[in-house]
């Protein structure tokens, strides 16, 4: 945050949806300080004095703002693709008012300096909250634990190998007992690194069609299989866990993944998984005539796939909904598909393209803010993504039935790889409110 | 020689008695200083010994500690014998504070140092045994890198087998030294709070200690990382604790263990930096122990990793007096395993 909140400030006149109970009520929220002093029916223009910034929402919904858990900010080392400042501009327009940033940058953030370094840069170029997530192992090679401790000291929220497993059973089982101990959140990307190895997209007859090499499915329940096994060996015996310690999968797509998670949390080990909006709104069919910003990973699976992840997501099986948003430059993808770089911008689309679900009537609007704001803020352990008193005012104002067509030329984004360019959507994010402060969108 | 044996508690834990350690007493003659009698031939553990033996070796270690401050240290209980220091692993404060024990109850020393990769299968290890059994020496000491070659050894000789350290198992007289050195300084071990931090999962002389501070009344505390800490050790009569802060209160004695060099570097702790920050041992963290609490260290140490040279050296510290009661006990231990040396 480049300046802390001096004035207070309303929204007034809103429709204010609660990520907790799914209540929608109307009235307003008054923020004073960087927290939500009052909120429900009296707070009107009337009661909230004349010092105070006044939003009238016009019927709009207000809820907290969005947690996304897995964004790739840029720095340092690839400012071409990003910035944390172009991310936050990003992040105001989709409504994500906290981002946990990516280890996976150049070099990675697998040191306390590193962690301290990208705090800095965020007080001083961010306008949202950028978190870091730190580098699970030395490097993200899999070979060496990280300075987990050290790390956690520095302001690392979680510890992620980026987008690649660990693929050392016995390093992964090391990092997670070591984690443990310091009640650390590890992320971890499931993917058999070897079953993955030459696919450039979902293994099945849409690639065959095309030529292209697939992942399977499988590749991603092999390790996370493995995973549950050793979070079942990590945290099974008697004494319990340091506060916080748990594993999260950081984007599961498919449904062997969905069974192995929902069993997991049937035998009672702390587990948690995500989903990215990608998967849960395109399928691999929209790779269409090679179309390379729909090429990520792990990749966009077929139809059934799709569905069941979306199921997941309604009845809470999956916990939380990711952007995943990975800015490319041009270069990187106008080549042939297989050379193509990974990833797609979603920082800006997430909320709308999620809407589209809700307005199928997949999943109800209640349960969708709850996977993008308190579930999130759940598992990270964070006092946001509440719509309560006290909590820190990181608001968004939406309208989710206007609709719009994306442009990706107007993305706030340095990067405009967006699957969704020229896509009719609905929900318009009006305001964003980050720590008290409102942000232009 | 059969494996199985009757069990016996130790802690909570349910433990079979090596039969290497059930061998009746042998009638022999009293000792001359009026002892009951040591009933094992081979000292390979300290698992297997009941409290009296404990006490008996500690109190003629106590002997040997007067016998060590004089001008003439020479005794003559193993006169004419003969001593093999066979040591498969480097060593230095063990292999010469066994080889000036030996001397000082007048045996004749022999120390043989193996490289280690010239021994590197079993079959090696039974006949060096057997080469050197037929030497007729009358006590071997053994330190080997595998855990239970020392017993395998010993199955294959004729004489007194002396475990100077076997692989992740036990070094039976490192513990029976820090028990002497605690008592000393405290008067006794019942009762005390021992907090023994570090590698665990590799720690021979942890293993000991565990076993034989809590045969003697102690309350043990084992700290380290679960990445250092053996599966099940909940269950091996310890309190178990992952840091410092929590490990050290109240502890009446802080016993830290060496790190080694290759197990420092991500394998099982992230880095050397982040061990000494949350393990090492310093003034700050000591504070967290009780205000009379000693600091014990089996050395060789790490400065500024498992401890810092303040506290290594500060006022505290008992490590050069561990070094000292090291050659008392061997010689204790050397003295009660005479008895059952033939004399014919």
């Amino acid at each position: 945050m480049s300046e802390a909140a001096n004035s207070a400030a309303a929204f007034i006149n809103a429709r204010l949806l609660n990520p907790e109970t799914g209540r929608i009520e109307n009235g307003g929220v008054f923020a004073d300080d960087g927290v939500i002093v009052e909120l429900g029916a009296k707070v009107t223009r009337a009661n909230v004095g004349s010092r105070t910034t006044i939003i009238d929402c016009g019927g709009d919904i207000v809820c907290p703002g969005l947690i996304d858990m897995s964004a790739f900010v840029g720095e340092p080392g690839a400012t071409h693709r990003e910035t944390l400042a172009t991310a936050s501009a990003a992040a105001a327009a989709g409504g994500v008012t906290t981002i946990l940033a990516r280890p996976d940058t150049n070099p990675p953030v697998d040191g306390a300096a590193a962690v301290d370094y990208l705090m800095r840069r965020a007080r001083d170029t961010a306008s949202v909250r950028i978190l870091p997530c730190a580098a699970l192992t030395r490097g993200l090679q899999g070979k060496e634990i990280a300075e987990i401790g050290l790390l956690k000291e520095a302001g690392a929220i979680a510890f992620s190998n980026g987008p690649h497993s660990v693929a050392s059973s016995q390093i992964m089982r090391r990092a997670l007992t070591y984690a443990r101990d310091f009640g650390a959140l590890v992320i971890h990307t499931a993917e058999d690194p070897d079953l993955a190895r030459a696919g450039v997209m979902n293994e099945g007859e849409f690639a065959s069609r095309l030529g292209l090499p697939g992942v399977p499915a499988e590749a991603e329940a092999i390790m996370l299989g493995r995973d549950m096994r050793l979070v079942a060996l990590t945290f099974g015996d008697a004494s319990a866990p340091p506060h916080g310690a748990r594993y999260h999968s950081a984007l599961v797509t498919t449904r062997f993944s969905i069974d192995i998670i929902r069993r997991a949390k049937e035998a009672g080990l702390p587990v948690t998984c995500g989903t990215s909006i990608n998967h849960v709104t395109l399928n691999e069919t929209d790779v269409g005539d090679y179309r390379t910003f729909l090429k990520i990973a792990p990749p966009l699976r077929a139809e059934d796939e799709r569905l069941a992840l979306v199921e997941a997501l309604a009845s809470g099986v999956i916990d939380v909904l990711v952007s995943d948003h990975n800015p490319q430059d041009v270069e990187a993808k106008r080549v042939p598909f297989s050379e193509a770089e990974y990833g797609a911008v979603g920082l800006e689309t997430m909320l709308a393209a999620g809407l589209r679900l809700v307005n199928a009537e997949k999943i109800s609007l209640h349960r969708l803010i709850n996977a993008m704001t308190l579930r999130p803020a759940e598992i990270l352990g964070l006092p946001q993504g509440r719509l309560a008193k006290g909590a820190p005012a990181d608001l968004i104002r939406f309208d989710p039935d206007e609709p719009f067509v994306v442009d990706s030329a107007k993305l706030r984004s340095r990067s405009k790889n967006t699957p969704f360019d020229d896509a009719r959507l609905e929900g318009v994010v009006k305001a964003t409110m980050v720590a008290g402060r409102v942000l232009a969108v | 020689m059969p494996a199985s044996g009757p069990t016996r508690s130790v802690g909570q834990f349910p433990v079979r008695i090596r039969a290497c350690c059930l061998q009746a007493p042998l009638a022999l003659a009293y000792d001359a200083c009026m002892r009951a009698p040591f009933p094992h031939r081979h000292l390979l553990g300290i698992d297997g010994l009941t409290r009296p033996e404990i006490e008996a070796l500690l109190d003629m270690a106590e002997d040997a500690v007067e016998v060590s401050r004089r001008v003439d240290k020479k005794r003559s209980i193993l006169s004419g014998r003969t001593l093999i220091n066979l040591f498969f692993e480097p060593s230095t404060r063990t292999q010469a504070s066994f080889e000036l024990a030996g001397k000082r109850l007048g045996a004749d020393v022999m120390n043989m140092s193996v490289a280690t990769s010239s021994v590197t299968k079993g079959e090696t290890l039974v006949d060096t045994a057997v080469t050197l059994n037929s030497m007729r020496p009358d006590v071997i000491v053994v330190r080997h890198h595998h855990s239970g070659a020392v017993h395998l050894l010993a199955r294959k000789v004729s004489c007194s087998v002396v475990n100077a350290g076997d692989g992740s198992h036990e070094h039976p007289t490192q513990a029976l030294l820090d028990a002497l050195t605690i008592r000393r300084n405290k008067g006794h071990i019942e009762g005390l709070v021992v907090a023994i931090c570090g590698d665990v999962l590799h720690s021979r002389v942890a293993r000991s200690n565990m076993i034989l501070l809590a045969q003697l009344g102690a309350r043990v505390r084992v700290v380290a990382p679960s990445t250092l800490l053996p599966p099940g050790v909940e269950r091996m009569g310890v309190e178990v604790h992952r840091t410092m802060e929590s490990g050290l209160r109240d502890a009446d004695i802080v016993m830290m263990l060496r790190l080694q060099r290759e197990r420092m570097d991500g394998a099982f702790v992230p880095s050397l930096k982040e061990y000494a920050r949350f393990f090492g041992l310093d003034e700050a963290k000591l504070d967290w122990a009780k205000p009379d609490a000693l600091v014990m260290h089996p050395g060789p140490i790490n400065r500024g990793v498992e401890i810092v040279s303040a506290v290594a050296d500060g006022p505290r510290s008992l490590i050069n007096e561990q070094v000292e009661m090291g050659v008392a006990v061997r010689m204790a231990v050397l003295e009660a395993l005479a008895q059952h040396l033939p004399n014919e």
